[in-house]
């Protein structure tokens, strides 16, 4: 008899969600993470003498309240910090902010159009109610439609009950969001370029699509739907970085008795007569247990851990059309003053929110252009924070860190990603936002560029995509990651994927660990 | 951070009480003395002055300004007499209630609208194809509203009808005059430039003091428009634009504006739905309630208390029943000092709608929920005739 009830691969924050599920209903569970720290790309890393970045993910909005509550994760030391506002710097020396009070946000837009200020409301009902519609679908395991099996006919029927409770304004409004591109949708409800540009950015990221890719309006709600619950609103900050999160999770895990082993890269999965058994440390050691579950991404988990050899071609076919093409990239910078901006001077409560580099849509369509054809965008569009302005302890007093989110940095760039591509890229990020914050140049005193290739490397997650795969509509819902197979399973008995590159997908949303956890366990 | 109105250099002063609440993005005084008490007898007694400057305000103009007009609210604008003004709700397409406010016709070719909520898209957006300009005007011009039965003395025995507006001028600064208010009181409404209010507001205090004027604030409004019967945004009803559900939208006959709704127009906004629920029998309405002292009385006396009620009118949902039955709810309430009664405005579901009707409202006493005897009562709770003389 193996000693272990679960094996799950991988140490990232699915794996470690799936791991406090399983262990708190009593199963003995092993976690097997790769490096010497826990967390994948939901990690804190002093990259620099007293300067602590979350080098990978930064925010945090979508982790589902329900797994903050059953996982006791404030006791075990997670504390999420809300960011107030978005700011965009334009062209002209303005910018449109975004702010979390109602009053100031509606005369800050009616600065820049009246209509739009108030369609802001509207738009604002319509998508709370879309994301109401969405929701419930997140926590449902996807039926497969194809099959006339009674438990998924009773889905389908669920589904189908679900969308006729939405009444046809819903429903159409659905459909629109489900197959228009961000930028037409938003052209629809707004005139004012920066703010729809800085709405669809949400959009693209995670994708390499650009706003007027058709297909995007769908992940800009993807992204709202953390926002629906009233304690949460907006994205937040973990105190501590994104690693306090997945700390958090592993204490959780760890005091529900569940072993987790760092520095302990598995190298197979161990396969007999079809049924997954256990597993091969890359050290040789073999573990076994009843289940394997994995937290890498589908092409890592069946192409490399699992192999060709033990699965249906078909499915090997579509693992291999699953689309991955990392297209973002992070630059964290060590500044030794705060950047001063242009068009807002000093230091004001702007910086304790996101600055979005998206003046235009075009802005952001251009800097798809350049990715399109395999190159790094000249004028990225950048998503910034500054941690250390919510959580001083980020940085050494009087000092600070700044974590800007890069895209396009396409996985697959002509040439192949260099030391030299690298820099250029960091180089690209700092000359535009110093255009904006003109002391940002002198303010810097480390830098660290993470390009997809390096996300690969490092985390594991194939082709750099931040989401175990793109979100896009042809791979989410009952396909993600493929179709017949989106419900945690896997063509081997005793095998279950655990990570973003299953329903819902990611955005440290915890959501595919405890759905997978739930399916193990038997839950409906 | 939140706009000032231009007249908080002065209001800023008077407000003693530091007690400010917002208002549409500005912030405005709940009460300018320690307590509202002796504002809001000032509204009854002599004459308050509010600043009412947050009130959207459009300027709408051009050959079919009338047909704009006639075609977003409720009320039939076409028949509209230069000078006159009337109150309106308008609509959405399901005939649920956007808003409500005044529209005054300026001239033939020339409106004010008042609004509570920003409208200026949903006004362009039904004036297409129209040959008429909307200007938001919220900002560049303040108003002052002057309530109570020293009004019209302190605007010089102005003579002027009820909801109906003039042009004038007040220590030589040009301002529109209606009589108009929210306090179901004589009272008259100043509209003028932005840029003349601090001018304004000193000649008012100047001309007024001899009669006991007094600047009032929130506080005392809400005391004198439940007594007027008069229903609040967000707190009576919840607008349709906001709505999260259907449920939670109203019609203008359930918010009992049946008055307001001329379905002989030939097309309006919402006109489809509002003939359809014109034919039905009544599922709301909105209603005065009155709480019978006697038996309040009787349940504080239980626990071994005099009855007490809040120092100012409450908002907020008190459901209502009819024996095990829940007949509605009340949105807002308090205690009428002129009239010592404790009053209410409430929904009520079509059975429980007559007036006379007897009903139980709830109550927390000590911590613990009680029932106290209401009965359905006429609106307006006080409805002075100098209101209208």
């Amino acid at each position: 008899m193996p000693s272990n009830d679960v094996i799950i691969i991988g140490g990232g924050h699915n794996g470690l969600v799936c791991a406090a599920y399983l262990a708190r209903a009593g199963r003995k569970v092993l976690v097997l993470e790769r490096r010497e720290q826990v967390g994948g790309a939901a990690m804190t890393e002093e990259v620099f003498p007293g300067f602590r970045f979350s080098v990978f993910s930064y925010v945090v909005s979508l982790l589902r309240p329900e797994i903050i509550r059953d996982l006791e994760l404030p006791r075990h030391g997670l504390h999420i910090l809300p960011l107030e506002s978005t700011i965009t710097p334009l062209e002209n020396g303005d910018y449109l902010g975004q702010w979390n009070d109602h009053d100031q946000n509606r005369r800050e837009l009616a600065r820049h159009s009246l209509r739009d200020a108030e369609a802001y409301d509207e738009f604002g009902l319509m998508l709370h109610q879309m994301a109401r519609a969405i929701k419930p679908l997140l926590a449902m395991a996807p039926p497969n439609p194809t099959s006339f099996s009674f438990s998924e006919l009773l889905g389908m029927k669920r589904l189908a009950e679900h969308f006729r409770s939405l009444g046809p304004g819903r429903f159409h409004m659905l459909h629109k969001l489900l197959t228009m591109s961000s930028a037409d949708f938003l052209d629809e409800w707004f005139e004012t370029e920066a703010l729809k540009a800085t709405k669809s950015a949400s959009g693209i990221i995670g994708t390499m699509l650009g706003p007027r890719s058709p297909g995007t309006a769908y992940v800009l709600l993807h992204h709202y739907m953390g926002e629906l619950d009233g304690v949460f609103r907006a994205w937040g900050f973990a105190k501590g970085g994104n690693g306090s999160v997945s700390a958090a999770i592993a204490a959780a895990a760890r005091a529900a008795g569940a072993e987790i082993r760092t520095s302990a890269p598995v190298a197979q999965v161990l396969i007999k007569r079809g049924r997954a058994i256990g597993v091969v440390l890359e050290n040789g050691d073999e573990i076994r247990a009843k289940r394997v579950v994995s937290n890498a991404d589908p092409r890592r988990t069946f192409m490399q851990l699992v192999g060709e050899k033990h699965l249906p071609d078909e499915f090997v076919d579509s693992i291999r059309r699953f689309r991955f093409r990392g297209s973002s990239a992070k630059v964290n910078l060590a500044l030794g003053e705060l950047p001063d901006f242009t068009c807002l001077p000093g230091r004001g409560a702007h910086l304790r929110g996101a600055i979005s580099i998206s003046p235009s849509v075009g802005y952001l369509e251009r800097a798809y252009d350049d990715a399109k054809y395999g190159e790094i965008s000249r004028r990225p569009y950048m998503d910034i924070v500054i941690p250390s302005m919510l959580d001083p302890a980020m940085a050494p007093p009087g000092k600070h860190v700044m974590s800007i989110f890069v895209q396009y940095a396409p996985y697959h760039l002509n040439g192949g990603w260099t030391d030299a591509r690298r820099e250029a890229l960091g180089d690209a990020v700092v000359d535009t936002l110093a255009q904006f914050a003109p002391n940002l140049k002198g303010a810097i005193l480390h830098r660290q560029v993470v390009t997809p290739a390096d996300i690969e490397r490092i985390v594991g997650l194939t082709e750099g995509n931040i989401f175990q795969g793109e979100l896009s509509l042809q791979q989410m819902f009952f396909l993600r990651p493929v179709p017949a197979w989106a419900k945690y399973r896997t063509p081997l008995a005793g095998l279950y994927q655990c990570g973003a590159g299953t329903h819902p997908g990611g955005g440290v949303m915890g959501a595919s660990g405890r759905n997978a956890a739930r399916a193990i366990l038997g839950t409906p | 951070m939140l706009k000032t109105t231009p007249f908080h250099e002065r209001t800023s002063a008077l407000c003693v009480s530091h007690a400010w609440r917002r208002w549409a993005g500005y912030v405005v005084a709940s009460s300018y003395e320690l307590s509202h008490e002796r504002e809001y007898h000032s509204i009854r007694a002599a004459a308050a002055l509010f600043d009412v400057s947050p009130l959207y305000k459009y300027a709408i103009t051009g050959k079919d300004a009338a047909q704009l007009l006639h075609h977003v609210v409720t009320r039939d604008v076409h028949s509209m007499k230069v000078g006159q003004v009337a109150y309106t709700p308008w609509c959405d397409a399901q005939g649920k209630v956007l808003d409500d406010g005044t529209v005054a016709r300026l001239g033939e070719r020339s409106f004010r609208l008042t609004a509570a909520e920003p409208n200026l898209r949903w006004l362009q957006d039904n004036a297409a194809g129209l040959d008429a300009s909307i200007k938001d005007v919220s900002e560049s011009m303040v108003a002052l509203s002057l309530q109570g039965p020293a009004s019209r003395a302190i605007l010089g025995d102005i003579d002027l009808k009820y909801f109906r507006l003039a042009e004038s001028s007040i220590s030589g600064i040009p301002v529109t005059i209606s009589r108009t208010g929210y306090t179901g009181d004589l009272g008259y409404e100043i509209w003028a430039p932005a840029s003349q209010a601090i001018a304004l507001w000193d000649a008012l205090i100047d001309a007024g003091t001899p009669h006991g004027i007094m600047p009032a604030g929130m506080l005392a409004l809400d005391v004198a428009r439940i007594e007027a019967g008069l229903m609040l945004i967000d707190v009576d009803y919840v607008p349709a634009r906001k709505a999260l559900i259907e449920g939670q939208t109203s019609s203008p006959f359930e918010l009992d504006l049946a008055w307001t709704v001329n379905l002989k127009k030939e097309r309006f906004v919402g006109r489809e739905a509002l003939v359809a629920e014109a034919a039905r029998d009544p599922q709301w309405r909105f209603v005065g309630l009155e709480i019978e002292w006697e038996s309040l009385e009787g349940l504080y006396a239980e626990v071994g208390l005099a009855a007490r009620l809040p120092p100012t009118a409450w908002r907020m949902s008190v459901p209502i029943y009819a024996g095990n039955e829940q007949a509605g709810y009340a949105t807002s309430g308090g205690w009428s000092p002129l009239l010592k009664k404790y009053i209410a405005l409430a929904h009520l579901r079509g059975p429980w709608i007559a007036p006379g009707t007897a009903l139980e409202i709830e109550i927390t006493i000590e911590h613990r929920r009680k029932r106290a005897a209401a009965r359905v009562v006429k609106k307006p709770f006080f409805d002075p005739e100098r209101k209208r003389a």
